[in-house]
């Protein structure tokens, strides 16, 4: 399992190194811009109920009905701590495709999908966002935008995501 | 031309052929020694013929050329050359143990244990050659009826299906087969034949008579038709070799009364009743029609298929509670078309979830075996009855009962029953008896392994118990006492033997009968047996539960663990060491457990008498939780919180209601484990 998951992340870099354009898709959180690889997205929803799971950390939401799949949803502005997590018509849920699971994200607001070639990709500096810096890849400049580019399976798979259980996460 | 690869038939074979040894095991063991019944020894032999026929055509020589000296054996003793000994059952047993390895070690590539199959090979020849020796002896003795006797003059009546060429076979051939073994005289009873605009050109309409003359014996002829004696009817009669061939015309398609002259020791042709002439075949024809038409599916795609049909459910049931909102006049026809997708709906769900579905027979069957091996072994007399073999459980139940249930019939025999000696000291039946049984209870499965040995020792477990360090009050009911054989390393046996004993064993049983969602219960009368019951839900898919509410989140206790529910009185709840509360019911003291406050849930009232208690059992332990409300009753589809999320303490998983919104199962087991921790940290 974790060969496979490597190979994908690698592919994921890989693909951004070349000179093939990288679709991102953009969404905000806070006052900041983030993009996530597109191919893992599954797709997009309005905030629905969830119900609550014991002993979760509150960041954790609970969990939905994604047409019979049970799906755990994971309120990224707790989790970093930015803004206020209200939850409005504009609050959306990204559901995305990461390690083999479904995890729904949700976050302030989705934006768009962008293209970005790899001259546009900066690395990133070791400070500045709430997310921390290793899980992220770079950071894209667009007009006078900035996208912070975040590896989404390696975040969602981290141990203090508290999504998956310990031996899972051993095989990451 | 050889150009087939054959090799993607080599799975269908290997399964084919397991499933024929299986046949002639059970056959075998089904054998009454002395008074063999043709149609079983038929049985066995028709298994052991297709798995070398097989192995030929796929180029399996060993296992063909093994299974060759099988047959021969077999067909000695149907063609009644040779008596069926007991030592004979116990060397095709041996034989079926052998030809088992070799198909295995041929479809996984692994080495076989070649020093074994040589020398049950051996065996089976040394076997095969004293017969030889007797076998004139023996012919002498039937002289007349001796079908292995070659007769001077036959009448063979074929009328094959009309569906005979669809199997491949080719009555030409045959004929041909048959005409060049002696002088043959062929006639074609063309009668069946429909007028040519009606005839379809792959039907069989034709029927022959052979009048063959020569030395050949009946199991030659047989031989010839062997691949389509289940597709035609056969009738083959012996003429009389003093008057000669008689001028009677081959009989037309009527059956004749064959039976009273045919020689038939072996009795495959001729003693087919005349009644099953109409449809052509005996009765297995039916069996074999039955194998005919199912089709091996992969378990993923009927998973598939359940999961869609669980969706189907949850949206039908949706769409009823939305409609249940509905002016009932003005969308008449609308709520009618719901009530017959409910219908539906529910039949397509049963039928779906019977596909999951095998009989209980497909673990007792390997009951038989096991316990003579282990009978002989013991030095034991057993005689196993097996009863509601024809149980229907979900596919995936049933595997995972196989090794528990290997598990008691084994105990049972080992230390259950007692030595010949006891028991025919103690006044009882020297022949021990292991029952097993299944049968439908309410939404389970309630399968019991019963023997009629000495029972359990109270004063011994206790004993033992003791001697490990566990509590045990002499007040203890029995029931409570019998438990502790579950307890994990614990045995009673005297003596640790090759079978059992070892003291791992019961705990593993329970263990795994409750991660099937089951119970296990014992019943033992001293010196009278000991009955283990298994109680297990039908399916691993659906379970039956009760929806509790608790703050604004619905949860679903699995109805099984429900024992009762009851309204608190003040006084019937009492502070232990200021740290937990126990809830006096029926003079018992039972742990009480506030969900929402282990579950974290905002609760909207508190105090000692507020809500409704659930009592909950499981492991024998109980609890008392408190609920805001009960909701109702419902059947749900069991979800895994795991494939996107993780194990929850306390929660076994998840399903979906009727609103589309998700509710979480509670896990009781887990549930009374983790109270019981919390009890103790507090």
């Amino acid at each position: 399992m974790s060969t496979v998951i490597n190979e994908s992340s690698a592919q994921a870099a890989g693909g951004m190194t070349t000179d093939m354009p990288h679709e991102f898709l953009t969404f905000t959180l806070g006052a900041e811009e983030y993009g996530v690889d597109i191919l893992k997205v599954q797709e997009i929803r309005g905030y629905d109920t969830v119900t609550r799971i014991p002993e979760a950390p509150d960041f954790i939401k609970g969990v939905i009905n994604l047409r019979g799949t049970i799906v755990p949803v994971v309120d990224m502005r707790l989790k970093f701590k930015l803004g206020k997590a209200e939850y409005n018509e504009f609050t959306v849920m990204i559901i995305l495709n990461v390690a083999r699971r479904v995890v729904g994200m949700v976050v302030d607001g989705v934006s768009d999908v962008m293209q970005l070639t790899p001259e546009q990709i900066r690395p990133a500096p070791e400070f500045g966002s709430a997310v921390n810096s290793r899980f992220i890849t770079g950071l894209g400049a667009f007009d006078e935008r900035m996208l912070i580019l975040v590896d989404i399976e390696k975040l969602m798979s981290a141990a203090d995501m508290a999504l998956m259980d310990s031996h899972s996460q051993a095989l990451q | 031309m050889s150009s087939i690869d054959l090799s993607r038939f080599h799975q269908t074979f290997f399964d084919e052929s397991l499933e024929g040894l299986d046949t002639m095991e059970s056959a075998l063991l089904r054998l009454d020694v002395g008074s063999a019944d043709a149609e079983t020894i038929n049985t066995i032999f028709r298994a052991a013929h297709s798995i070398k026929g097989g192995a030929g055509t796929f180029g399996f020589s060993a296992v063909a050329a093994f299974t060759h000296h099988v047959e021969t054996l077999l067909d000695r003793v149907r063609s009644g050359q040779r008596q069926v000994s007991q030592s004979d059952v116990d060397l095709l047993l041996r034989s079926v143990d052998v030809m088992r390895c070799m198909l295995k070690a041929a479809s996984s590539g692994d080495e076989l244990d070649a020093a074994q199959a040589a020398a049950v090979q051996a065996e089976l020849e040394s076997s095969l050659d004293s017969d030889v020796a007797q076998a004139p002896k023996v012919q002498a003795a039937a002289a007349t009826a001796a079908p292995g006797k070659p007769r001077t003059a036959w009448s063979i009546h074929f009328v094959p299906k009309p569906e005979l060429f669809a199997s491949g076979n080719d009555p030409l051939r045959i004929l041909r087969e048959v005409s060049a073994m002696g002088a043959a005289e062929v006639s074609c009873d063309p009668a069946r034949l429909p007028p040519l605009r009606a005839a379809e050109p792959d039907l069989c309409y034709l029927a022959w008579t052979v009048k063959l003359e020569g030395e050949v014996t009946l199991e030659q002829i047989h031989e010839c038709f062997a691949w389509v004696e289940d597709d035609c009817t056969l009738e083959i009669v012996a003429l009389d070799a003093e008057v000669s061939p008689s001028p009677s015309p081959s009989p037309p398609p009527l059956p004749s009364p064959v039976a009273a002259s045919a020689p038939a020791p072996a009795g495959t042709a001729p003693k087919r009743p005349s009644l099953n002439v109409v449809e052509g075949g005996r009765s297995e024809t039916r069996d074999k029609a039955g194998e005919g038409g199912s089709i091996r599916v992969g378990t993923e795609k009927i998973d598939a298929l359940i999961n869609l049909v669980g969706e189907l459910v949850i949206t039908q049931a949706m769409l009823m509670q939305q409609a249940g909102q509905l002016d009932p006049v003005q969308n008449e026809r609308l709520l009618q078309g719901l009530s017959q997708l409910d219908r539906n709906t529910r039949m397509l769900q049963e039928a779906v979830m019977s596909t999951r579905m095998l009989p209980m027979d497909f673990v007792f069957s390997r009951f038989p075996r096991v316990v003579r091996d282990l009978a002989a072994k013991l030095g034991k007399q057993v005689r196993l009855s097996t009863v509601g073999e024809h149980t229907e459980l979900d596919k995936s139940v049933i595997e995972r009962i196989a090794d528990p249930l290997n598990h008691l019939v084994r105990n049972a025999l080992d230390h259950g029953l007692e030595s010949i000696e006891e028991r025919s000291r103690s006044g009882k039946d020297v022949c021990g008896s292991i029952r097993l049984s299944a049968a439908h209870q309410g939404g389970n499965i309630l399968i019991e392994v019963s023997d009629d040995g000495r029972g359990l020792d109270r004063e011994r477990i206790i004993a033992k118990a003791r001697e490990r360090g566990l509590q045990v009050l002499d007040s203890a009911t029995d029931a409570e006492v019998w438990q502790l054989i579950f307890a994990p390393g614990f045995s009673t046996a005297a003596t640790v033997t090759d079978v059992s004993g070892r003291g791992v064993g019961m705990d593993v049983v329970k263990k795994n009968i409750q991660a099937l969602g089951g119970q296990v219960d014992i019943a033992s009368q001293t010196g009278h047996g000991m009955t283990v019951s298994i109680r297990l839900p039908l399916t691993l898919a659906i379970l039956d539960g009760m929806s509790v509410r608790v703050g604004d989140q619905i949860f679903i206790v699995p109805l099984g663990a429900v024992v009762e529910s009851l309204q608190p009185r003040a006084d019937q709840v009492k502070s232990l060491a200021a740290q937990g509360h126990v809830i006096k019911v029926r003079n018992e003291y039972v742990p009480l457990a506030e969900l929402a406050q282990m579950f974290g849930i905002p609760g909207e009232s508190s105090g000692p008498s507020a809500g409704i208690l659930v009592l909950m059992e499981a492991e024998g332990r109980k609890i008392a939780a408190r609920v805001d409300e009960l909701v109702g009753q419902q059947q749900v589809v069991i979800k895994s919180l795991e494939t996107n999320y993780r194990r929850v303490r306390g929660i076994s998983g998840a399903t979906i209601l009727g609103d589309g919104r998700v509710a979480l199962i509670l896990d009781v087991a887990g549930l009374v484990r983790l109270f019981s921790t919390q009890a103790q940290a507090a």
